[in-house]
C-alpha cells in the first residue's frame, strides 16, 4: 500500500492504495468524483480526461501514485462559459463523453495558446483564429459515439473566439 | 379559444436540452455511479472456446487474492431460472439476449461465454483475480466462419410485424429479360455497437426485493425479465436508469452481466457493481450480424425497372440472435413490376447477434441503393432520375397507401442545398489538385411503428406540470421533447413541466428502439393532457371560473391539482395495454408508414495513396413534424455519422478458426473520431405524418440509413472504383 495526498479540486485529499490503482479508479471509487468517466480503461476514447496541473491527460492511464502532490482538475472543479456553450450548441447527447470533451478542450486551447504543433499547423506557424479543421485535429483523442461532433466544434469555437475577444479588448 | 387551447408555442421551437446541466458538470449519475453501503466489485471470467464443456475450475489462485469475496462458479452459483422461450403474446420475452443459463451448468456456447464471477472488496481485486481462475475445457467442434458457412443458411422465418421476404411477379424471369441488368454481391461486416458507457450494473437485494441500476434502453422488460429469472413478484423488482450512455440497441436486450449482478449480490449477500471492460462488453453483448447480400435489377432502357431481387445472408448465434430484416427497404421503395426478396439466416456458436440502430435498413440499403447507383452508371442516367423515375405512387408489393412520402421532395432540396448540379456525371471526371472528387446519393428509408405506453400528467394549482412515465433517456432528447409536447398540450410555459422517466418504478413506457420511443409517449401525453383540459373545464363550469387561466381554476375550485393517468400497470391493465396495442398494431397495417430521406455524399480520394474524407454532407428527411429541431439535428446527425464508420473504418473481426474477436477495443475497432466528420447539413420537410400523434415520425434510425451507399457511390464516381464490401478501407482504393 502506499500513501498518496492529491489536491483534487483545490482540495488536498489522501488515500492509502495499491500502487496499481488508476488516477481515474481513484477519482470515481474512492474519491467518489465520477464526472471523469471510464469508456475503454486504455487511453483510446478519452472519456476519462481531466486535467493535471492544467494540462489534459487520459487519467485511466495514470496512477494514482504518479500524481502524489500533484493538482487535479476534474469536470466537477471546472466552471468556465465552454459549458454552457455545449449545452447551447448541443454538443452532447447521452453526456457520458462530455465531461472528457470540455477538460480536453480546456487544455486544448491552452496549448493551442502556447503555440503547441498540430498536423494542421506547422510548429513555427503564427496561430492565429481557431479554425474548424484545427479543433478537429485537436480533438480527435476524444471519442463521442452519439456524434455530437459538430455540436462540440462550435461550442469550443465560440468559446474561443470569446476569449480572444477578452484579451483584445 | 380558452386560455387552455392557447398554445405556448414550445413545440417546434429549438429548447436546450434539459439534462445539459447536469451532463456538463458531472452531476450525471450513470449506471456505475451509485453507491451502497458494502458496496462490492464484480469481474467477469470469459469462455476462452467456442463450444464444448467445462471440465474443472480451480478458483485457488483467485481466492488467494487479498480482499476477494467469493468466486462463483457453475459448482457454486446461487440458482437461475431459465430466460423465456420467445412469445409474440409476452412482448418482454423477446428481451433475452441469450437463452444461456448463465453458471448454471457446464456447457460453453461461445468465446467469451462467462464461466465465472469474482466479487471482491475493490475493482482491482476482483480484476486480477479474474485472470488467476483457472478453466479447462473439453472442446466440442464448432462452426464460426461465417463466410463459408453461408451455404447452411436456411430461410428466415417472417412474423406478421417484420417480414422476412416477399414475391410479386416472377422477377428472375424477368430479370433475365431485361434489356440491362445489373447483378452483385454486396458484403457488410459484423459491427459492434460501441455506446462510449460500458454496461455496468449495480443490484441490491432487501430481503426477496432487487434493486437494479442498469445501463439500459429497456427499463420495464428488464423488470420483468429479473422477476422471472429470480422467481420473485415483478413488484418486487426495480429498475433504474436516468442516465445511460448511449445504446444504439446494444443495451435493449439482456445480457450477461445485468443477471450475473444480479446473481453475484444474492450469492454474497452484498450489493455489487458489475462494470464490463470494454472487452467484456465485446465478449457477451451482442453486435450486429455480418451480411452477404445479392442484388440484381433489372431495366428498360429508359430506366424503368422490371425486376428488383434482393437475397441475403445473416448470422444468429446457436442460443439466440438477431438476423435483421435486410431486405425491407427493397419491398417499399421501387416501383419494379417483378420483386422478390429472400432473407436466410445460419446458426453459429458465436454469441448472439442483436439489433443495432436501424437493425436490416442500415446494412440492407447499402446494397440496394449500391446497385441502383450501379444501374443509373450502365443506364447513363443521373442517379436521382432514376429514382425519382421508379418512385412508386403506393406499396409497391400489397399496394397499400403510403401514410406519407416525400421522397422527391427530399431529392429535390437536397439537391438544391448540396449543389448536384455542379457535379459532372462520368466517373473520376472531378479533381482538386491530388484529391479525386465524388458525389454520390442514396435514399435512406425506415419503417415505423407506434406503441402504446402508460403516462400520468398532473397538472398544480400553481400551475407547473408533472409528467411521470418510465421511458429512457441515451441522449435521444426524450424528457426534452416530452416536456415540450406536454407544455403545449396545457398551455402552459416549457419551464412549468417536470418529467420524471427512467424508473420502472414510474408507468410502464415501451423500449426505446425502433424509433418509437417518442411519439408512443407523446400520443399518451397528449390524451392525458385532454383529460386534464375536459376535467379543467367542468371544475370552471362548477366554479364559475370558464375563460380562466388553469392555476385560477384551480385556485376558484379549491382543488390542489388535476391528474389524469393513461394506461395502467395492474393485471388488468396489462392486458388491457395488450389488446389496445393490437388494435393500433392492426389499424397500422393499413397502410405504410416510413420515414425517409435524401443523402448526398462528396469525397475526395488520394489519387496515390488512396486516403479517403468524407468533405461534404447534406441530408434532407422525411420525419413529419420535428419537436425539437436542437435535439433532432443532432440525432440524425449522429446517425449519419455513425453510417460513415459503418462505410469507412469500423468492423468486428472475428477469428475464423476461433470465433473470437480479436479486436475488442476502441483502439483497434476503428470508431469516426472529429477529425473525419466534417460539418453535416441536415434539414426536413417538416410536414406532418396524418397518422402519427402530432404528426412526428420517430428519427433515430432513419439518419444512419443509405449512408454508407452514399458514400460507396460518392467513392465510385470519384475513383472509377465500385467498392461492394464494407468498410471502405484504403487499401481496397490503391492503384
Amino acid at each position: 500500500m502506499v500513501d498518496v495526498t492529491i489536491r483534487v479540486n483545490g482540495q488536498a485529499r489522501s488515500l492509502d492504495i495499491p500502487p496499481q490503482v488508476s488516477l481515474l479508479d481513484a477519482l470515481r471509487e474512492r474519491f467518489g468524483l465520477t464526472g471523469p468517466k471510464k469508456g475503454c480503461d486504455q487511453g483510446a476514447c478519452g472519456a476519462c480526461t481531466v486535467l493535471a496541473d492544467g494540462e489534459r491527460i487520459n487519467s485511466c492511464l495514470a496512477l494514482a501514485v504518479q500524481y502524489d502532490g500533484r493538482e487535479i482538475t476534474t469536470i466537477e472543479g471546472v466552471d468556465d462559459p465552454l459549458q454552457t456553450a455545449f449545452v447551447r450548441n448541443d454538443g452532447l447527447q447521452c453526456g457520458y463523453c462530455t465531461p472528457g470533451q470540455i477538460c480536453s478542450a480546456l487544455g486544448m486551447l491552452a496549448e493551442y495558446k502556447d503555440g503547441a504543433p498540430s498536423a494542421v499547423t506547422e510548429p513555427d506557424a503564427d496561430p492565429g483564429e481557431l479554425t474548424e479543421e484545427e479543433i478537429r485535429e485537436r480533438m480527435s483523442g476524444n471519442l463521442c459515439r452519439c456524434g455530437a461532433y459538430n455540436g462540440i466544434v462550435k461550442a469550443i469555437q465560440e468559446t474561443a473566439a470569446l476569449d480572444t475577444e477578452e484579451v483584445s479588448s | 379559444m380558452t386560455a387552455l387551447q392557447q398554445r405556448t408555442g414550445s413545440v417546434g421551437t429549438p429548447v436546450d436540452r434539459v439534462d445539459g446541466v447536469a451532463k456538463t458538470t458531472g452531476t450525471a449519475r450513470f449506471s456505475a455511479e451509485h453507491t451502497y453501503p458494502g458496496l462490492t466489485y464484480a469481474a467477469v471470467v470469459h469462455a476462452t472456446i467456442s463450444r464444448g464443456r467445462i471440465t474443472a475450475i480451480d478458483t485457488t489462485r483467485a481466492a488467494d487474492i487479498a480482499g476477494v469475496i467469493k468466486v462463483i462458479t457453475p459448482e457454486n452459483a446461487p440458482p437461475l431460472k431459465p430466460a423465456p422461450r420467445v412469445s409474440m403474446l409476452n412482448m418482454s420475452s423477446i428481451v433475452s439476449g441469450t437463452s444461456v443459463n448463465y453458471l448454471q451448468d457446464n456447457e460453453v456456447h461461445w468465446d467469451g461465454q462467462p464461466v465465472a464471477v469474482v466479487v471482491a472488496e475493490t475493482s482491482e481485486a476482483a480484476k486480477e483475480a479474474a485472470a488467476l481462475v483457472d478453466v479447462t475445457y473439453r472442446t466440442t467442434e464448432s462452426s464460426v466462419d461465417f463466410v463459408t458457412a453461408r451455404l447452411q443458411a436456411q430461410v428466415q422465418k417472417g412474423n406478421p410485424l417484420l417480414p422476412a421476404g416477399a414475391k410479386k411477379g416472377d422477377a428472375a424471369a424477368a430479370l433475365a429479360g431485361a434489356a440491362v441488368s445489373v447483378d452483385a454481391e454486396y458484403t457488410t461486416p459484423p459491427y459492434n455497437h460501441n455506446a462510449l458507457e460500458p454496461h455496468s450494473t449495480t443490484a441490491a437485494w432487501d430481503g426477496d426485493r432487487l434493486t437494479v441500476h442498469d445501463a439500459t434502453q429497456s427499463i420495464g422488460w428488464f423488470r420483468t425479465h429479473l422477476a422471472l429469472r429470480f422467481g420473485i413478484p415483478e413488484a418486487n423488482v426495480r429498475v433504474i436508469a436516468p442516465y445511460v450512455g448511449g445504446g444504439f440497441g446494444g443495451k435493449a436486450f439482456v445480457w450477461p452481466g445485468t443477471v450475473l449482478a444480479a446473481l453475484a449480490a444474492r450469492a454474497t449477500g452484498r450489493p455489487v457493481r458489475l462494470t464490463l471492460t470494454r472487452e467484456g462488453v465485446y465478449r457477451t453483448v451482442g453486435g450486429r450480424t455480418p451480411s452477404i447480400q445479392r442484388v440484381a435489377l433489372g431495366a428498360t432502357q429508359d430506366g424503368k425497372l422490371t425486376a428488383l431481387i434482393h437475397q441475403s445472408v445473416a448470422r444468429v448465434g446457436r442460443t439466440g440472435g438477431m438476423p435483421e430484416q435486410i431486405t425491407t427497404q427493397s419491398r417499399h421503395l421501387y416501383a419494379a413490376e417483378n420483386i422478390l426478396l429472400e432473407q436466410r439466416a445460419v446458426e453459429q456458436d458465436v454469441l448472439p447477434t442483436t439489433s443495432m440502430r436501424a437493425p436490416g435498413e442500415s446494412i440492407g440499403t447499402f446494397a440496394l441503393e449500391s446497385a441502383i447507383d450501379e444501374l443509373a452508371d450502365v443506364l447513363g442516367i443521373d442517379p436521382i432520375d432514376l429514382r425519382m423515375h421508379n418512385e412508386p405512387d403506393r406499396d409497391p408489393v400489397d399496394g397499400k397507401p403510403f401514410a406519407h412520402r416525400m421522397l422527391r421532395e427530399a431529392y429535390a432540396e437536397g439537391a438544391r442545398r448540396f449543389g448536384w448540379s455542379a457535379r459532372s456525371p462520368q466517373p473520376r471526371s472531378m479533381n482538386d489538385g491530388r484529391w479525386l472528387v465524388g458525389m454520390g446519393v442514396a435514399s435512406a428509408f425506415h419503417p415505423l411503428m407506434l406503441f402504446t405506453s402508460n403516462v400520468t400528467v398532473r397538472l398544480s394549482a400553481d400551475g407547473t406540470v408533472l409528467v411521470r412515465c418510465g421511458f429512457q433517456e441515451m441522449g435521444m432528447g426524450g424528457a426534452t421533447v416530452q416536456g415540450q409536447i406536454a407544455a403545449d398540450a396545457l398551455g402552459v410555459p416549457f419551464d412549468a413541466v417536470r418529467v420524471e422517466y427512467g424508473d420502472s418504478a414510474l408507468p410502464s413506457a415501451p423500449m426505446a428502439g425502433g424509433s418509437m420511443q417518442t411519439a408512443s409517449v407523446a400520443n399518451s401525453i397528449l390524451e392525458a393532457c385532454a383529460k386534464i383540459r375536459a376535467s379543467l373545464e367542468s371544475l370552471a363550469k362548477r366554479s364559475g371560473a370558464v375563460g380562466q387561466a388553469p392555476k385560477a381554476v384551480l385556485a376558484k375550485a379549491g382543488v390542489p391539482h388535476v391528474e389524469a393517468a393513461v394506461g395502467s400497470d395492474t393485471r388488468l391493465g396489462k392486458v388491457t395495454g395488450q389488446m389496445r396495442m393490437m388494435r393500433q398494431v392492426m389499424r397500422d397495417r393499413r397502410y405504410l408508414r416510413a420515414a425517409t430521406g435524401a443523402h448526398f455524399c462528396e469525397v475526395r480520394v488520394d489519387q496515390d495513396t488512396g486516403e479517403l474524407r468524407v468533405s461534404r454532407w447534406t441530408s434532407v428527411f422525411d420525419v413529419g413534424r420535428v419537436i425539437n429541431p436542437k435535439t433532432a439535428g443532432s440525432q440524425l446527425r449522429g446517425g449519419i455519422i455513425m453510417g460513415i464508420g459503418m462505410a469507412l473504418a469500423e468492423e468486428t473481426l472475428f477469428d475464423p478458426r476461433t470465433g473470437r474477436i480479436m479486436n475488442p477495443s476502441l483502439a483497434e475497432y476503428h470508431l469516426p473520431v472529429h477529425a473525419d466528420i466534417p460539418a453535416i447539413d441536415v434539414s426536413w420537410l417538416g410536414d406532418p405524418d396524418p397518422t402519427m400523434p402530432l404528426g412526428l415520425l420517430g428519427l433515430g434510425e432513419v439518419g444512419i440509413t443509405g449512408v454508407a451507399a452514399a458514400v460507396a457511390n460518392a467513392v465510385h464516381h470519384a475513383t472509377g472504383r465500385r467498392v461492394r464490401d464494407l468498410p471502405i478501407t484504403l487499401d481496397k482504393l490503391v492503384p
